[in-house]
């Protein structure tokens, strides 16, 4: 007779930046059941988004997650845009896009260093995070912060990307292209990384529509499913690009599914980039009077699935009822098919291989001296040395 | 040389507690100790259990539920420890203190040695603030 | 399959049960249906139409408690809404999660915010609230006057 023992993972601990307790329960090294504990990361957005106006909404669903920053004010702007029925321009699709497909390669770099960083195999976790710093510069030199880019606004965007940019945005991502193409030769052929993920967490078509579980996680069990595509918005329709699927469902297929797609992003964004050349600069924003009484229903795929946002409006400036659905809302759910019956070792690959966040599930400061209570830095002084920094950086790239 | 600069005059050991937080400054934390900034050259290493740790870093905004937990992570620390709140959520409490889960920015809970402001700070900021701290010990 | 085909599935097959339909476009469309039909309509929806469900919004109003249940077909991008009004006292309405998975944690989650009772729910225990709210507090409730 074995005895059955309880093996609790967090809710703090470096192994995953953000808190979650798991428990698992083991039978010797079998994992034969698990729990999930969650309102660590609880901040009730959906009842402060009640007391926001529809401007203001779109730094608070930015805030819902620092990594799909761009995702959830898209799908809020789907969502809205179709309540006013407003129609926007190319411009404004192109950059969308841009942004959202910049997201994607960064958001994925940082899933595969951190499944390396699970693996306990570091030099992965490294190395993909070295080759995120470009495009997080490419952000900023386009937005003006390294996360959460204050883009979005109903019927537009709030900054342009001008046409002298495309070429020094070209220049990085065509730099970055040869590194991606290393880091993922190195990941697809290295012997460990298969022997770790080739069979592990295996979620099979069936769990996938029972779990209803999108994105990648669906994709890598040969559900084709990718609002881009099923339900286009933005400028996607506008461009050439394919649905990357797999068959098999393990932890590698994840993984596998995840690095194609980088790929696809790039030649979006350069698609989108030579479509910017022939529209009218400065042309991103459409007049919007005021948002009718209506339900709307905002669809984006972000780098983890399909993001769902419904806002219910009652002709005021703010929105009556709000409803969140992140993706891993969805793809969290999976992890009692993927893990149990696995080793303890392979159940935290299992857990991470859906890339889970869950800020997403759960959903200006003055400085002053505390002691003498002098001002250190006020807020202009704040804003000016970021500015510097911007500046600096596209100085670098000859955009002054 | 002051007992706390004595404490703190060699490599620091950091344990990370994110709050309800939106990962921002979770991953700009990472950021610090990965190669474009690379603060394990000096030592600078994240370890699992705050018994380890020498420097507590707090992010996000707290709810009720990480209230006690932060509280109960903090008795357990060895003291002398240094706290310290990054992002405005950790400072203020940012764009959630007007939550219905929101329990206080972090030095209504627990004492708070620097605050690192931003949304979320650059890493550039957090190692100027980790600097500035380490430098302002008695 | 677009707006109009499902809703006309849906009123052929549940004739008794539709009280009203609204078509806002090509791929948007609401069904409003007697509650106690939601376990029959929801399987026709998953198992015959293969439609996906999204999420659920549960939301306060004047009329009472209203859930609408967003269901998606992936092939035309379609999103539908079942959308069902239940009444102030004691509201309850029987689960989804023994037809599939997807709708477990929504079904807790509306039963913390709202107080809506979900009947035959495999595991109606507290997703989010623990520690931060206490039982019988429900923090998306409204007063009418």
């Amino acid at each position: 007779m074995s005895k059955k023992f309880l093996i609790p993972i967090g809710p703090y601990h470096p192994l995953q930046e953000e808190p979650e307790l798991f428990k698992l329960y083991c039978d010797g090294e079998i994992v034969r059941d698990i729990k999930w504990e969650t309102g660590y990361n609880h901040r009730g957005i959906e009842k402060l988004s009640e007391s926001k106006t529809y401007d203001q909404v779109f730094f608070l669903v930015e805030r819902i997650c620092g990594i799909c920053s761009t995702s959830h004010p898209f799908a809020f702007a789907n969502a809205v845009e179709e309540i006013a029925a407003v129609e926007i321009t190319d411009r404004t699709k192109y950059i969308r896009s841009i942004i959202g497909e910049l997201e994607r390669i960064h958001s994925h770099l940082l899933w595969v260093g951190l499944a390396g960083h699970f693996l306990g195999y570091n030099t992965v976790f490294m190395w993909a995070w070295k080759y995120r710093e470009p495009i997080l510069d490419l952000f900023e030199m386009i937005t003006g912060n390294r996360n959460s880019y204050a883009m979005f606004k109903v019927g537009g965007v709030r900054r342009d990307i001008e046409n002298r940019m495309i070429e020094p945005v070209t220049k990085i991502l065509d730099d970055f292209k040869k590194k991606n193409d290393l880091l993922t030769g190195a990941v697809m052929d290295d012997p460990v990384i298969h022997a770790r993920t080739k069979g592990v967490g295996v979620l099979s078509r069936q769990d996938i529509i029972d779990y209803a579980a999108v994105g990648p996680t669906a994709r890598a069990s040969g559900v084709a499913i990718d609002v881009r595509r099923d339900d286009p918005y933005a400028a996607y329709p506008l461009v050439n690009w394919k649905v990357i699927t797999a068959e098999e469902g393990d932890v590698f297929a994840k993984a596998e599914v995840r690095l194609l797609e980088m790929y696809e992003s790039i030649s979006i964004i350069e698609q989108c980039l030579q479509g910017l050349r022939k529209e009218k600069e400065g042309d991103i924003q459409v007049k919007v009077n005021e948002i009718p009484e209506g339900i709307g229903t905002g669809r984006a795929e972000a780098p983890r699935g399909e993001v769902f946002h419904c806002v219910f409006s009652d002709g005021s400036n703010s929105p009556l009822r709000h409803k969140i659905r992140a993706p891993s809302y969805s793809n969290i759910a999976t992890f009692k098919k993927s893990c149990i019956g696995q080793t303890i070792s392979d159940a935290t690959i299992s857990l991470a291989a859906v890339d889970p966040c869950y800020c997403c599930t759960e959903r200006l400061a003055a400085v002053y001296d505390s002691g003498s209570g002098r001002k250190l830095y006020n807020a202009r002084e704040l804003i000016g040395l970021s500015a510097d920094r911007t500046s600096e950086l596209r100085n670098k790239n000859d955009l002054k | 040389m002051g007992f706390k600069s004595y404490c703190f005059k060699k490599s620091l050991w950091v344990f990370h507690f994110g709050g309800a937080s939106c990962n921002n400054c979770d991953i700009e934390i990472l950021d610090c100790l990965t190669p474009r900034y690379d603060l394990e050259r000096f030592g600078i290493l994240l370890v699992g259990s705050i018994r380890h740790a020498d420097v507590l870093l707090v992010n996000g905004s707290i709810n009720r539920k990480d209230k006690d937990r932060l509280l109960e992570l903090y008795q357990q620390a060895p003291k002398p420890i240094l706290v310290v709140a990054i992002g405005a959520c950790g400072c203020t409490g940012g764009i959630f203190a007007e939550g219905n889960t929101f329990a206080g920015p972090v030095d209504k809970i627990i004492p708070v040695d620097a605050y690192i402001p931003g949304c979320p700070p650059k890493p550039e900021a957090i190692i100027a603030g980790i600097v500035k701290l380490v430098k302002s010990l008695p | 399959m677009e707006a109009d085909l499902i809703l006309k599935k849906l009123k052929e097959k549940f004739a008794a049960v539709i009280i009203e339909t609204e078509k806002r476009s090509e791929k948007r469309c609401t069904a409003t249906i007697d509650p106690k039909a939601i376990v029959k309509v929801a399987e026709y929806l998953y198992k015959d139409e293969g439609l996906r469900f999204i999420i659920a919004s549960g939301l306060h109003t004047r009329r009472g408690f209203e859930i609408h249940y967003h269901f998606s077909f992936d092939t035309s991008g379609l999103i539908l809404n079942i959308h069902v009004i239940l009444n102030n006292e004691n509201p309850s309405i029987e689960s989804l999660s023994n037809l599939f998975n997807a709708s477990n944690w929504i079904e807790r989650e509306i039963h913390e915010i709202l107080g809506i009772n979900f009947i035959n729910h495999p595991n109606l225990e507290k997703l989010i609230s623990e520690g931060n709210w206490a039982e019988g507090v429900y923090p998306y409730r409204k007063e009418f006057k």
